[in-house]
């Protein structure tokens, strides 16, 4: 069972009482920023008289898993996408690669971690809704399973075509995410990137990754294969030539330089 | 110098390159103290937009690019038996080698938490890019160590040791070609995953192939101006009937470059923004027109690729385009998506410009105090001894 977030724009009032919820739950500094920071994990932003929510998008096919070199992102199976700071080598790959440009970094210090929504993973292993979820006074912001807020998500735009534009966001951007948004303004205009294949980005990688072994197994022979053709060449060459007799390649003589 | 009367004793005293060597390690040093004091932040222009900046983009694409000769000259003697190249592999070797501590340093400064850096090795993730990277470099620097090891061995005469490293050293070169040819090209893989945020004149699927060529072609421009530095600062003949040939290979792998630099932004459908009047047309034009095509055009004429100073200067704008385009790739493509401009603090590029310093002076101690360069003595015994 995977949980997800439904956030509907056209029900958000503004007031920013997720944003407050989050800071409290997670221990944040107090000060609500006016974007996402490193201790401001989630804002509502007002974009052409429309309200939109910035947090983690909590990818199925997430790039900062797939990115980080030392597995400090992980997908968990209820659907957030978690952090392990103590893991981190503080590499930023995930800042750098996250379409989303949801994770963000400590840079006043010494010792940074990443910041970002993990959907309050420790409240839904007890069973609970994530902190926004559960303050939201207009149910802008709807915490369930995914599946679940899709079909709900479909019906609302079913029951009133002129509220909302007819598109879930998350439903397909880079292969689908656990938050789910419905607004009334096309979403390019909130600033939610419109240009995500639909495809999950961590395949345009690993398509290539997965063909290294292969690439060392046939390199390895065809290298030592070639070194053994020129090798002999060489020995023949010298023999036909009529040089003074020369020792055949033995073991000791393999692998080249004479220094 | 006018008070150089004596002149084989003048360069004991403080050259104009000396001085300047210490000032920036002075810079360097400070430098050092503030980022290790006071963090990424107060060091740095980067920011949640710009996470990657110089230290990405110059120390370590660039870094590990340029010590590509290292393998590349390895594979042509070693595995295609072309001896005649045998005189320049140790200097090859040892920039190699230099390249790659080059690159471990400046990733301790790069990185938030650099005393975790071993954590590559205990925690895995197959998945990522950059733990293929990181493995391939801690192993290949590994290798390249073993590679320059028996300059060391010789010259301290450690006979027994370095018969052992002489019998492994096939097998050594085939895992540093394979290593290399992984990371290498995994340079580019690092950018495959940001499809919608880096400029169409540099996204492209073919990265890895990109970055793989042009990594060739720039160890080869590297060697060829390592040979005419090294030359000048030890009063040694540059050797042109040597340099020439890796010169005629350098232009066919550019002009390869060059073709799938093209087919790259044709597969992406963007030819059409090479000549838009903007920041990243411009970028590109220079990157290609200055890295790519005036190289080919210079060194395709006998008598510019023959002389010293074209054949320098071929290299010289090879290498050049080289850094450009990755600079290219790690910062410029990826400006207008992130909404900021980056600019390198003047820190930075301390770090970077010490860096490079360091392994300058590096080089230059090793040249004089081990067997780097061959002796003319010892030509006639490669000779004897190669059949």
């Amino acid at each position: 069972m995977t949980y997800g977030i439904l956030f509907d724009s056209t029900r958000c009032i503004g007031c920013g009482g997720c944003a407050a919820a989050c800071k409290e739950q997670n221990r944040l500094p107090d000060e609500i920023e006016s974007r996402t920071t490193a201790y401001t994990w989630t804002v509502v932003e007002q974009r052409e008289g429309a309200y939109v929510r910035r947090m983690c998008m909590h990818c199925l096919s997430p790039t900062c898993v797939s990115v980080c070199p030392v597995g400090a992102m992980k997908k968990t199976d209820a659907g957030p996408v978690d952090y392990d700071p103590d893991l981190c080598i503080g590499c930023r790959y995930c800042i750098m690669a996250c379409p989303f440009d949801v994770p963000k970094y400590q840079w006043d210090k010494l010792l940074p971690v990443v910041g970002k929504c993990v959907m309050c993973a420790p409240r839904i292993a007890e069973g609970k809704a994530p902190a926004c979820a559960s303050v939201c006074p207009t149910g802008a912001t709807q915490f369930g399973e995914r599946d679940a807020l899709i079909r709900e998500a479909q019906e609302r735009i079913a029951r009133e075509p002129d509220r909302y534009v007819d598109h879930v966001y998350g439903l397909e951007e880079a292969g689908g995410t656990s938050v789910l948004m419905l607004a009334g303004v096309p979403f390019a205009s909130l600033d939610m990137p419109g240009n995500l294949p639909h495809k999950p980005l961590p395949q345009l990688t690993w398509q290539v990754l997965s063909h290294l072994p292969d690439l060392v197994s046939v390199g390895a022979v065809a290298l030592f294969g070639i070194h053994w053709i020129t090798k002999r060449r060489t020995y023949v060459r010298a023999i036909e030539g009529g040089d003074r007799p020369v020792e055949p390649p033995t073991r000791a003589e393999d692998g080249g330089s004479e220094r | 110098m006018s008070i150089a009367l004596d002149a084989p004793r003048a360069r004991r005293l403080p050259t104009f390159w000396m001085v300047v060597f210490f000032v920036i390690l002075a810079a360097f040093l400070f430098v050092t103290v503030v980022r290790f004091t006071r963090g990424l932040g107060a060091t740095t222009n980067l920011s949640d937009q710009f996470p990657w900046g110089l230290w990405i983009g110059f120390d370590i694409l660039c870094g590990v690019g340029l010590a590509a000769g290292a393998f590349t000259i390895m594979a042509t003697v070693h595995l295609f038996n072309i001896r005649r190249f045998e005189p320049i592999v140790r200097p090859t070797v040892l920039t190699g080698y230099l390249g790659y501590l080059f690159v471990t340093f400046a990733l301790l400064y790069d990185l938030g938490q650099p005393w975790r850096i071993w954590h590559a090795i205990v925690f895995w993730n197959p998945h990522s890019v950059m733990f293929e990277i990181a493995w391939c470099v801690m192993l290949y620097t590994t290798v390249l160590t073993f590679e320059f090891l028996p300059m060391v061995l010789e010259r301290f005469r450690f006979e027994r040791l370095r018969r052992i490293l002489h019998n492994v050293n096939t097998p050594l070169v085939v895992l540093g070609v394979l290593l290399s040819t992984m990371h290498q090209s995994s340079l580019g893989s690092l950018y495959l995953i940001v499809p919608s945020k880096l400029y169409p004149l540099w996204y492209s699927p073919m990265l890895p192939w990109l970055f793989y060529v042009s990594a060739i072609g720039a160890g080869l421009g590297m060697i060829i101006v390592e040979s005419y530095l090294s030359g000048r600062a030890f009063g040694r003949e540059l050797e042109l009937e040597l340099l020439e040939p890796l010169g005629r290979a350098m232009v066919v792998v550019l002009a390869v470059f060059g073709v799938l630099r093209l087919q790259s932004i044709w597969h992406e459908g963007a030819l059409g923004l090479i000549f838009q009047p903007n920041y990243e047309g411009r970028m590109f034009l220079a990157e290609f027109g200055l890295g790519v095509v005036l190289p080919i055009a210079l060194l395709l004429w006998r008598r510019i690729r023959t002389s010293q100073a074209g054949l320098v200067a071929g290299g010289a704008l090879a290498v050049l385009g080289f850094i450009l385009h990755r600079l290219n790739v790690s910062v410029t493509g990826l400006e207008r998506a992130s909404g900021v401009q980056y600019t390198p603090s003047w820190m930075e590029v301390t770090v970077s410009v010490g860096l490079v310093a360091i392994g300058f002076a590096a080089f230059a101690l090793a040249a004089r105090w081990l067997p780097v360069f061959p002796r003319h003595g010892d030509e006639a015994a490669a000779h004897r001894s190669g059949g």
